[in-house]
């Protein structure tokens, strides 16, 4: 079934387990405990875990297997979220249309892009991709106000056309009928489980997504993609043409990045031009290389890793530090908490930099590769047996 | 007949004629070397046939084709495939993967999206990468990481790359340029056994004189952007302008 491979197909049905059993993994502590706060399973968190998981899931299958870094890919998202938007203006709330043009618009954009950037690689490619993106970001706040509504950002009005909308339609984003922000609680003990529409939907995308990846990565255009990567000269004496493999790379990860982009216009119907800014750019680097760059799983553990600080650690605040230190004497608990704040809350984006810092000295592969020695260790101390030969297929 | 006919050909960088109204035949099915001092134009020549650089003036005819203009891809296409001084292999890929690209080059043309089929389906390709690694004795490597191999290996799986094209004439870059004598001998017992088992035409470009005078049946000699004279190595080892020009005076 699904024509993968047995090793492929084990990652698969791990990642499709984990986004359906999400809001009870990410939810391991009682709602009331003091470590409730480092839950992540309520439906916001955990729709961004999968939507930016998609983007870089996409993002991976250009850097990842070509090489090429390309730092304007927010760009498309951003691209994306406007066409959804423009879809629940125009027709309905229904995200299928709206999904869809994101993906349509953000592939033919990535075209034009990935057409004129791919005329250089290395650090010229990155500069391209930087420079065109910025000037998308401007423009959505200057000339091109009447389809991106400037600084207000692009909403839904009722006053809007929406022509397909039934005088009873769901004047929120639906499937079908199905509120996207609708969701079911499960109260156990002192637990509290949120099983939302629009996480369920985000989620069985980003497994579609990922399967799709996998079956690029183990096709004869992945094999190409990776010799690009490793040797453009030997492809055009080989009688390659690199420039359309590369080109179809980026325009592929182009309608990842679009995918995601309508994905979040669809649980929030709101795009503003703040999602193509060049720090959204590099979000979506850092998470490719912190979760491992050319490995499969590795771009959405890093889209996991970024986004739960992004949420979690920012929410620690003064207070909960004192909560934390209360037992230290006050001279001491306030050196600390001097010391920590700096971390937390606003600050956890310095956090972040010395963990990536971390990483990338010292697991190259990023945390895929902390993930496979912790495996290859945990193998040997078991058993010394199982030496399995012909592992030199990359990534898992 | 002459499969590769080179007329007239003109080359200037700057102040320096790196080619001078250079013309050369090779004769399909031989074995032609190109030899000359340092700086006489070989490199130039050979770029300019794999359309790396294009030549001021003059003319290149590929079996009756013109390749000046086209993309170094599309003159492999057309059956030109090139060896490099330097290896110039996937050092990231295993060497399986490495002479399945070029298996995939002649079935599938310049670029073919065939992004949702998976590899292990393609068993025409497959099979065809493997024989060509164990015509190369290279089989019992072929899940090795292509860069941790050895220089020898490397330009062995080069020149089987290269051969899985099936091209109709290989040109050879000084393919033993910084290889141990061993390493040198292995490289042309390979060269004669590939000559003996293929309708191929070979062409190369080299220092060593033990190398030329092995393999070559009409040599070229060019000094400072001009063919010298063109001749069999016989009279080409005795020929009095060649050794001033190539060997020096001072040679035996």
């Amino acid at each position: 079934m699904f024509n993968m491979e047995k090793r492929d197909k084990k990652l698969l049905i791990i990642i499709a387990v984990l986004a359906l059993l999400a809001p009870f993994a990410l939810n391991p502590f009682p709602t009331d405990s003091a470590m409730a706060q480092f839950n992540a399973g309520y439906p916001d968190l955990m729709q961004r875990f999968v939507i930016f998981g998609i983007f870089a899931i996409g993002f991976n299958i250009l850097f990842g297997l070509t090489g090429y870094l390309s730092f304007g890919h927010a760009a498309f998202l951003g691209v994306g979220s406007y066409s959804a938007v423009w879809m629940f203006k125009l027709l309905s709330m229904n995200v299928v249309p709206a999904i869809f043009l994101s993906v349509i618009v953000a592939g033919l954009f990535s075209l034009v892009v990935g057409y004129i950037s791919l005329r250089r690689s290395g650090i010229y490619f990155s500069i391209l991709t930087l420079a065109l993106a910025e000037m998308s970001f401007r423009l959505a706040y200057s000339v091109l106000t009447p389809i991106t509504n400037g600084e207000t950002g692009l909403q839904v009005y009722t006053n809007d056309p929406q022509i397909l909308m039934g005088p009873d339609s769901p004047t929120v984003t639906h499937l079908f009928g199905l509120e996207m922000r609708s969701s079911y609680t499960l109260d156990i003990a002192g637990w509290s489980f949120d099983f939302a529409v629009g996480y369920y939907l985000s989620a069985i995308i980003m497994v579609a997504a990922f399967y799709l990846s996998i079956r690029i990565f183990r096709s004869p255009f992945g094999l190409m993609l990776r010799a690009v990567k490793s040797n453009q000269q030997r492809m055009n004496y080989t009688g390659l043409n690199t420039r359309p493999y590369a080109l179809a790379a980026f325009v592929i990860s182009g309608m990842y990045a679009g995918l995601a982009g309508g994905l979040l216009a669809s649980m929030d119907p709101l795009a503003g031009a703040e999602r193509m800014q060049w720090t959204a750019s590099g979000e979506v680097v850092l998470m490719t290389i912190l979760g491992g760059a050319g490995t499969l799983i590795g771009p959405i553990v890093g889209a996991g890793f970024i986004k739960y600080f992004e949420n979690i650690f920012s929410k620690i605040n003064n207070s909960v530090l004192h909560e934390w230190f209360g037992f230290l004497p006050d001279g001491l608990e306030n050196g600390v908490i001097w010391v920590l704040e700096h971390f937390v809350g606003s600050g956890w984006h310095l956090t972040l930099g010395l963990l990536f810092m971390l990483i990338v000295t010292f697991l190259p592969g990023g945390l895929v590769e902390g993930g496979q020695r912790i495996a290859k260790r945990l193998r040997r101390k078991g058993a010394d047996d199982d030496d399995a030969p012909g592992n030199k297929t990359p990534a898992e | 007949m002459n499969i590769l006919e080179v007329k007239n050909i003109n080359k200037r960088f700057g102040g320096l004629q790196a080619l001078d109204n250079v013309n050369l035949n090779v004769v399909e099915n031989t074995v032609h070397a190109i030899i000359g001092p340092n700086g006489a134009g070989k490199s130039t020549l050979l770029n300019v046939l794999v359309g790396k650089l294009i030549p001021d003036t003059g003319s290149v005819m590929f079996d009756g084709q013109s390749v000046l203009g086209r993309a170094p891809y599309e003159i492999n296409q057309m059956g030109i495939s090139r060896v490099f001084q330097t290896p110039e292999i996937f050092g990231d890929l295993s060497v399986l993967e490495n002479m399945m690209i070029p298996c995939f080059a002649k079935r599938d043309g310049s670029f073919e999206l065939n992004a949702m089929p998976p590899i292990s389906g393609q068993k025409d390709i497959i099979e065809r990468a493997e024989h060509m690694l164990e015509d190369m004795n290279m089989a019992d490597k072929r899940h090795m990481h292509a860069a941790a191999m050895s220089r020898g290996d490397k330009r062995r799986l080069e020149i089987g790359m290269c051969l899985s094209q099936e091209p109709r004439l290989l040109l050879l870059d000084e393919p033993t340029a910084g290889m141990a004598r061993a390493d040198t001998n292995n490289t042309i017992d390979l060269l004669k056994q590939i000559k003996e088992e293929r309708d191929i035409t070979i062409a190369i470009i080299e220092h060593d004189m033990h190398v030329v005078f092995s393999l070559a049946e009409r040599i070229t000699v060019l000094a400072q952007g001009t063919p010298l004279v063109e001749d069999t190595p016989e009279n080409i080892k005795g020929h009095p302008k060649v050794r001033e020009a190539y060997l020096g005076e001072t040679a035996v």
